[in-house]
């Protein structure tokens, strides 16, 4: 009789191994400015670090809330036993206020449909749970988040059909790509049960169009199945088109009578937006009243710390500190796109044009030996062990086309951002004076030595790189 | 077509109504020593209440961490991005002492073996996760009364329990057994900790041991924790079972902290290790949460004296609770343990059946204005148990509460005929163990942990 499950023991965690190296070159040699200026930049890692000092000096003039104090008396005791599933009230209404802010009050929100949990990676899962069976299907546009993998189909089960996506429109989806993708899942005898997006997208940067949205949502109107709209990185929106959620469009179509109205959820957390992720706030909302219900007793699994709850909701009622917070970090997020956008393209390497999030997409197949995903890993190695950037390959991200790379802009200080850009362009120019030359085959074949290597390593050790790698 | 999962769409409110009628009705109408004094008294939360302004003067003294400050520094940025479901490191070593601690420093644990949850509900379930696939069967020991045997496990319950899963072509993977006891109060004795050790190697089988409540045995000495069971066996450290012992633990109870979510799972298994800490992901304590309750672990003199002072707080209370039902003439079962009592109404009941304990859970709550647990929500097999608690109210509550009972009794007991039913209960006693392989009841609506 096998002693363990096979969701512990088999390797369907899906924390891909190739990307796994990356971080474990990275925790073996950190790049420090003073104690380690020769080390790895992590340039892997989704976080934002532009804007802490808003955060510290709120928390500095406002100490009552994380005090467990409320006008000068201790609430510890009823935050102490406040686990309801049903959250926090103050802290969801204020949640749902500062998401209509972020959509620029274009639509609103009902804290009654918001169910809190342990950051939107257990929203997701969460989601799946509730509207998928084992062995059903969900639509993805590629490139997509490494981690949904994991996160959508490791304990619930369903499966992944990935919508391709491609640089010829600049990745946008498309109604070939949506009809395909669902043939391709009945080819597989697996029932779709709806589609996810990531918008703003992750690792694209940039936002859904309004034709696309109205695509997606005559697609699920015509299939009868369900849209998840995960908007985690909707306050990190620094430029136009500017952000259109999946709540306005179906308001502008006046769906909400309507079937689809149920059909649509959205995801949210305070991660990417606040810079928070060590703090677990996620939500998941949703019209449908079975949905809110089902996932609320689900986020006994993963509820968010009352006391955390407590501190969040004080900091988002304050309207002047999120107005104010909101503008700013678009500002901070912008300069430091721009700065690494520009750094590439004076290194010859251009980027994905986006509009969002915490990375660029950046266009390195003319740096690639040939097209092909072993060119894209072999690039990717160099770029890791002598260049000492750890970025994400596109392969990562299920991206059909080789020589797509993710990398992070917001998560280091400015001159750790230059120094990277130095080096990529020293990399770069001596690459090009190397030529992809096949005369170059020492190197080439010491690469491929290295290549079989961790080709066989599993990722099933503990040694695991950090989980949001968002 | 189903538009969502079986597990969404059967969100029914099908489960034991009566049992979910208390939560209504107490929701309806609480009591309040001031503002409705004749409300309904909450007994069906298991909550510690004693020992908060222990807790609230050390955070006082303390505002530091409150503050998200170390040694006058902000820490802020570096806990706001700390998602690493690996745990604190510092966490972590200070939760195995107090562990330690907590059990008399008999057993030692390793922090690389622990994982970190959002709360004991999301560690029992992964744990789940890690050691059954969907359709295999866990056992579970239910508040049974075979006779005179204070409902503890015993061997012919274990293989009982064992036959019936094989007869419903379920595999079993393992024992999970709650030491102290939901809702019994009680501690697992040697024998019951041997005889499971033995069931576990011969079935080769997994045993989880929930010890939530192992903070609030009243007196120390008198809890075995599973890993000091097994290591007392000596067990050799290579033995296959070492690898199938896994202990759940939380800090909601001990310290009565359940709205801050922090759990944890403890294996010796390194896979059941990594794979529950990559689940982890779904549940991960909050980073503001794991600072603060570090330096309050870390504060030596402040755990001692909050260990032992909650301990005789409970103690107190429950004898406090004990003594006055027996005044009314109801029983407990005599516990050591935990923050309710398990309460013996069998002869206030009207017939020997669950109908009977149904009515008089009702008469309890509408008469008496008291909502407590009936056996039958805790799948007991024998009609008239109920679970009180006693630590998350005041003093005065509780007499209040008691004070009801009596009357109740009283006024029972006065308009009811003397004829003795009690004979004819004698021989219906005996349930059929086919029993506890009653479906599950779906999830409450309403509080999530009426544990």
């Amino acid at each position: 009789m096998r002693h363990l499950s096979t969701k512990a023991t088999f390797n369907s965690h899906g924390q891909d191994s190739s990307y796994f190296l990356g971080w474990e070159e990275y925790e073996k040699n950190p790049y420090d400015e003073v104690q380690n200026p020769k080390g790895i930049i992590q340039m892997g890692l989704a976080e934002n670090q532009l804007s802490f000092d808003l955060l510290e000096s709120w928390l500095e003039k406002n100490p009552e809330p994380a005090g467990f104090k409320r006008d000068g008396k201790s609430i510890f005791r009823e935050l102490a036993l406040f686990q309801d599933y049903h959250g926090l009230p103050a802290f969801k209404r204020a949640l749902v206020e500062f998401m209509a802010e972020i959509r620029g009050n274009r639509v609103s929100f009902d804290p009654n449909h918001m169910v809190l949990t342990a950051g939107a990676t257990s929203a997701n899962e969460t989601l799946m749970f509730c509207l998928a069976e084992p062995g059903e299907a969900f639509l993805l546009p590629t490139p997509y988040y490494p981690g949904f993998d994991r996160d959508l189909k490791w304990r619930t089960e369903a499966e992944i059909v990935p919508i391709h996506c491609t640089s010829s429109n600049d990745f946008q989806i498309t109604e070939t790509a949506l009809e395909a993708a669902y043939h391709e899942a009945q080819q597989r005898n697996l029932r779709v049960k709806g589609v996810l997006v990531t918008n703003p997208s992750n690792p694209l940067g940039t936002t859904l169009s309004r034709s696309e949205l109205n695509l997606l949502i005559s697609f699920i109107t015509t299939k009868g199945i369900h849209l998840i709209s995960d908007e985690i990185y909707s306050g990190t929106v620094f430029s136009s088109p500017g952000f259109v959620s999946v709540m306005e469009v179906l308001k502008d179509r006046n769906c909400d009578k309507s079937e689809v109205w149920n059909r649509v959820h959205i995801v949210c957390s305070l991660s990417k937006d606040l810079g928070l992720p060590g703090f677990r706030v996620g939500a998941i909302y949703s019209n449908d009243d079975m949905v809110v219900a089902a996932s609320t007793k689900m986020s006994s699994f993963g509820l968010v710390s009352s006391q955390t709850q407590y501190l969040l909701s004080a900091l988002l009622s304050d309207k002047k500190f999120t107005k104010n917070y909101i503008s700013e970090n678009q500002k901070r997020l912008k300069k430091r796109q721009n700065m690494l956008v520009m750094g590439l393209e004076r290194a010859g390497i251009s980027c994905l044009k986006s509009n969002a999030g915490l990375f660029c997409w950046v266009n390195m197949r003319h740096l690639l030996r040939s097209d092909s995903f072993e060119a894209e890993m072999e690039l990717w190695k160099k770029i890791v062990y002598d260049v000492r950037l750890n970025i994400s390959p596109g392969s990562s991200c299920h991206c059909t086309e080789p020589g797509w790379f993710r990398v992070c802009f917001a998560n280091m200080t400015e001159e750790t951002l230059d120094l990277a850009i130095q080096r990529l362009k020293d990399f770069v120019v001596e690459h090009t004076a190397n030529g992809h030359s096949k005369s170059n085959n020492s190197s080439k074949n010491s690469n491929r030595k290295l290549l079989p290597k961790w080709v066989l390593r599993l990722s099933s050790s503990d040694r695991d790189h950090k989980p949001d790698e968002r | 077509m189903q538009m969502l999962s079986k597990k969404a769409a059967c969100d029914s409110h099908g489960q034991d109504s009566s049992y979910f009628l208390g939560w209504q009705e107490y929701e309806k109408n609480p009591y309040h020593e001031v503002q409705n004094p004749n409300g309904i008294i909450q007994m069906g939360l298991a909550e510690n209440q004693l020992s908060f302004e222990l807790a609230e003067s050390w955070l006082a003294d303390n505002p530091d961490v409150l503050g998200l400050k170390r040694d006058g520094k902000s820490v802020f940025k570096e806990l706001a991005l700390f998602q690493d479901y690996h745990g604190m490191p510092t966490f972590k070593n200070e939760l195995v002492k107090f562990m330690a601690k907590l059990r008399g420093y008999k057993v030692e644990f390793d922090p690389k073996k622990l994982v970190l949850v959002a709360g004991s509900t999301s560690a029992n379930e992964s744990l789940m996760f890690c050691l059954a696939e969907p359709g295999e069967a866990f056992l579970l020991p239910t508040p049974y009364y075979p006779g005179s045997n204070d409902f503890k496990i015993t061997g012919c319950a274990l293989e009982d329990a064992y036959e019936q899963a094989k007869k419903l072509n379920l595999n079993v993977k393992g024992v999970l057994v709650t030491n102290p006891s939901n809702p019994l109060g009680t501690t697992m004795d040697r024998d019951e900790l041997n005889l499971l050790i033995d069931f576990a190697i011969s079935k080769k089988i997994h045993i989880v041991s929930d010890e939530i409540y192992s903070g609030t045995v009243f007196d120390s000495t008198s809890f075995v924790s599973i890993i000091e069971a097994v290591t007392d066996r000596n067990i050799d450290d290579t033995h296959e079972l070492w690898n199938r012992i896994h202990m759940v633990y939380s800090l909601s109870k001990d310290l009565g902290l359940p709205g801050f979510r922090v759990g944890m799972i403890y294996s010796n298994d390194e896979t059941v290790v990594a794979a529950a800490t990559k689940m982890s992901s779904f549940g991960l304590v909050s980073s503001q949460t794991q600072f603060l309750l570090t330096n309050m672990l870390s504060d030596k003199k402040f755990t001692s004296k909050y260990i032992e002072e909650n301990r005789k707080r409970l103690k107190s209370r429950k004898e406090m609770l004990v003594s006055g039902l027996s005044d009314a003439g109801i029983e407990c079962l005599n516990s050591n343990a935990c923050l309710f009592c398990w309460v013996d109404m069998r002869h206030l009941l009207s017939s020997d059946t669950f109908e009977a304990e149904k009515e008089l859970s009702k008469r309890i709550l509408f008469e008496v204005g008291l909502n407590i647990s009936p056996g039958s929500s805790c799948h007991c097999s024998e009609p008239g148990w109920f679970r009180m608690c006693f630590a998350n109210m005041s003093q005065e509550t509780l007499k209040v509460a008691i004070t009801r009972i009596k009357d109740f009794v009283e006024s029972i007991t006065s308009s009811r005929d003397n004829c003795n039913h009690q004979l004819t209960f004698l021989d219906s006693r005996r349930r059929s163990v086919s029993k506890w392989v009653l479906p599950l009841s779906p999830y409450d609506n309403n509080e999530p942990a009426e544990r």
